[in-house]
């Protein structure tokens, strides 16, 4: 009882990179509470799915396996939790800022009467003291996220609800096992005591899934444009100097709302999180949510023409001035010292 | 066989954080709200074409806007009017201050229970005041009905199911489900349509209750030989709540503190766009194994 729970998303017999992510940050967090780590698979096929999950150092794991579970629709997935965080009383769940976590969370935190916050940056375990009601709560989830219209960081917490419920995006926190050997025990509830018919009256007709043609997450070298960029052809100065240096093309929010790139591109707190070696940030303000994206890059490089550009101050090397000079610059010097 | 759909098309005024200009910040570090311009969140826009697409094909379809914000939020129900809407609703109250997205998701699903038999609602995906993309399936679980997220396109209309096309991160789902039903819309749905001159003509003097207290006296004649002109406005007393579910108190998320962030500037190396600078620097980094 009590525990901290994760929900898994499994896609072809394959645990998603951001749950194993959540796991591992719900391993440390369950260690601070003194709590057990338990996860929760829903889907078809799922055999031998524990081999992935333990490492981790889940304790129990929840496997709901039937043919009707996957692909994911919402009301069976639902009815499975709700039902079983009525039981189990978990004081924490952690889902996926994906498309099924999106959709999944808000409609089991909904059910239980229980706050849920989206697109986590961090997560802490911290006491909590209200003078005026004259109440203190120990050991409370903050779940930490850059909030409303900029340089805000919001610490919000859920005193009276449980669980309490987060969401994170992928790559925001860092995937590592704990133990190759650690087992988990493994519980196969009957299905038919958590669904019923009715929740499978929405049916997939039919779904065509991509493999990620981008892998800007996993890129040594990142070169983002921002609203300064000015225009979608401004932005081919960037995809030039990526080509040339082997790196990848990322952009602000700003930039993308603008049309001048796709939303694939998107770093920052409702995008992409990125830890390269070397960041260009071009163009680019610097707004926290953006930041939150790409902070814990290796190096960066801000160029700018304001000088006072919060960017700048994350920057190793600031240079001020004018993209469509700087750039070919660089690509010609870059091109010299490497001949 | 019935004639037509009623649609709900749930729509929120939000701050434009799209175009946040350098005075969107006070010294601080708040937001200073009165320097954005307040925006029909895009998304919902998404919705309310979609919703219309679907009036313009099923005859009898009636295509009503719901929304739940301040008294200037009545812009959003005129503004939906203007574009094919056929009427709107604006549920205000002081008791809604503060609200998460839970409470404002239990207040919408109990307007819509005194708002009577529909068949669909639509929504955008999410807000861009708080990216959440919660009140649509909170408010769907808490009227017992399907949701179907990240709609781009409804493929099929029936009396008694839609099949709709949903856009992922990674691909498309077909996916039909059963009316009653809630959809939300992506922003890679159709955008939505301008306003019509007429509409704007017919609804331009559209007005709630509270804001015709404040107009002049000369047009309050138009209210009774017009109601078309009435937008409907719900207060918290009319949606048979439970006074603890509203506001701040039926709100499970409390923000404990905000920070500003004050950064603490590396020792950054200064360049200008001189040539020696850059040469330099693309050497230093060859040099350094960060690229090359």
């Amino acid at each position: 009882m009590n525990n901290l729970f994760v929900y898994c998303e499994v896609e072809d017999g394959v645990v998603a990179d951001v749950s194993l992510e959540l796991l591992t940050k719900g391993r440390n967090l369950a260690n601070e509470l003194k709590c057990q780590l338990e996860a929760v698979v829903i889907g078809s096929s799922l055999d031998q799915i524990e081999d992935q999950i333990s490492p981790f150092g889940a304790d129990l794991i929840y496997l709901f396996d039937d043919p009707r579970l996957a692909p994911y629709t919402t009301a069976p997935h639902a009815s499975i939790l709700i039902k079983l965080f009525q039981q189990e009383q978990p004081q924490i769940v952690l889902l996926g800022a994906t498309p099924i976590g999106r959709d999944l969370g808000p409609r089991v935190s909904s059910a239980l009467h229980s706050g849920l916050t989206a697109d986590c940056t961090s997560l802490e375990i911290g006491d909590h003291e209200d003078k005026k009601a004259n109440k203190a709560d120990k050991d409370l989830l903050y779940q930490i996220r850059p909030a409303f219209g900029g340089n805000i960081i919001a610490w919000i917490i859920n005193p009276d609800c449980r669980p309490q419920m987060a969401t994170v995006r992928e790559g925001v926190m860092r995937k590592q096992a704990l133990d190759a050997k650690y087992k988990a025990i493994v519980h196969r509830p009957i299905i038919a005591d958590y669904v019923s018919e009715t929740d499978f009256a929405v049916q997939i007709i039919e779904r065509h899934l991509e493999k990620r043609k981008l892998n800007i997450k996993g890129a040594s070298i990142v070169v983002s444009g921002g609203y300064g960029v000015g225009s979608k052809e401004n932005f081919k100065l960037l995809y030039d100097l990526a080509d040339v240096l082997g790196a990848e093309v990322g952009a602000s929010r700003a930039a993308v709302d603008a049309g001048y790139v796709d939303h694939e591109r998107q770093i920052g707190q409702t995008g992409i999180t990125v830890r390269p070696k070397l960041y260009i940030a071009c163009g680019i303000s610097g707004q926290v949510q953006h930041r939150a994206g790409m902070e814990e890059s290796a190096q960066v490089i801000a160029i700018n023409t304001d000088p006072e550009a919060p960017i700048n101050a994350l920057a190793d090397y600031v240079i001020t001035g004018d993209l469509a000079e700087v750039i070919p610059k660089m690509i010609r010097y870059y091109k010299e010292n490497t001949k | 066989m019935k004639k037509g759909f009623r649609i709900i098309v749930l729509a929120k005024q939000v701050p434009d954080t799209r175009n946040v200009g350098k005075d969107a910040m006070k010294a601080d570090g708040t937001v200073n709200r009165a320097a954005l311009p307040a925006i029909f969140n895009p998304e919902d826009l998404n919705a309310l074409e979609l919703a219309l697409r679907i009036k313009d094909n099923n005859p009898g379809t009636t295509v009503t806007l719901l929304t739940m914000g301040p008294g200037r939020a009545a812009e959003i129900v005129r503004e939906g009017l203007y574009r094919g809407a056929d009427d709107g609703v604006l549920l205000t109250d002081r008791a809604f201050a503060g609200s998460d997205t839970l409470a404002t998701s239990y207040a919408l699903a109990q307007t819509i229970k005194v708002m009577g038999e529909f068949d669909l609602i639509v929504s955008g995906r999410q807000a861009i005041d708080g990216d959440t993309a919660q009140v649509g399936p909170q408010v769907a679980e808490k009227l017992k009905i399907n949701q179907i997220t990240y709609v781009e396109e409804v493929l099929q209309v029936d009396p008694d199911f839609l099949v709709v096309r949903r856009r992922l991160d990674n691909g498309v789902e077909t996916v039909k489900a059963p009316l009653p039903l809630l959809l939300t819309v992506n922003s890679s749905a159709p955008n939505c349509r301008s306003r019509n001159a007429k509409l704007l003509m017919r609804y331009k003097q559209a007005r709630t209750v509270t804001e015709r207290q404040e107009a002049a006296e000369d047009y309050l004649y138009l209210y009774d030989s017009r109601p078309f002109l009435n937008i409907l406005e719900i207060t918290a007393s009319e949606i048979f709540a439970t006074p603890d579910l509203l506001g701040l108190s039926g709100s499970p998320t409390k923000v404990k503190r905000i920070e500003n962030v004050v950064l603490q500037a590396k020792d950054a190396v200064r360049l200008n766009t001189n040539d020696e600078g850059i040469h330099d620097l693309m050497k230093e980094l060859i040099e350094s194994h960060v690229i090359g």
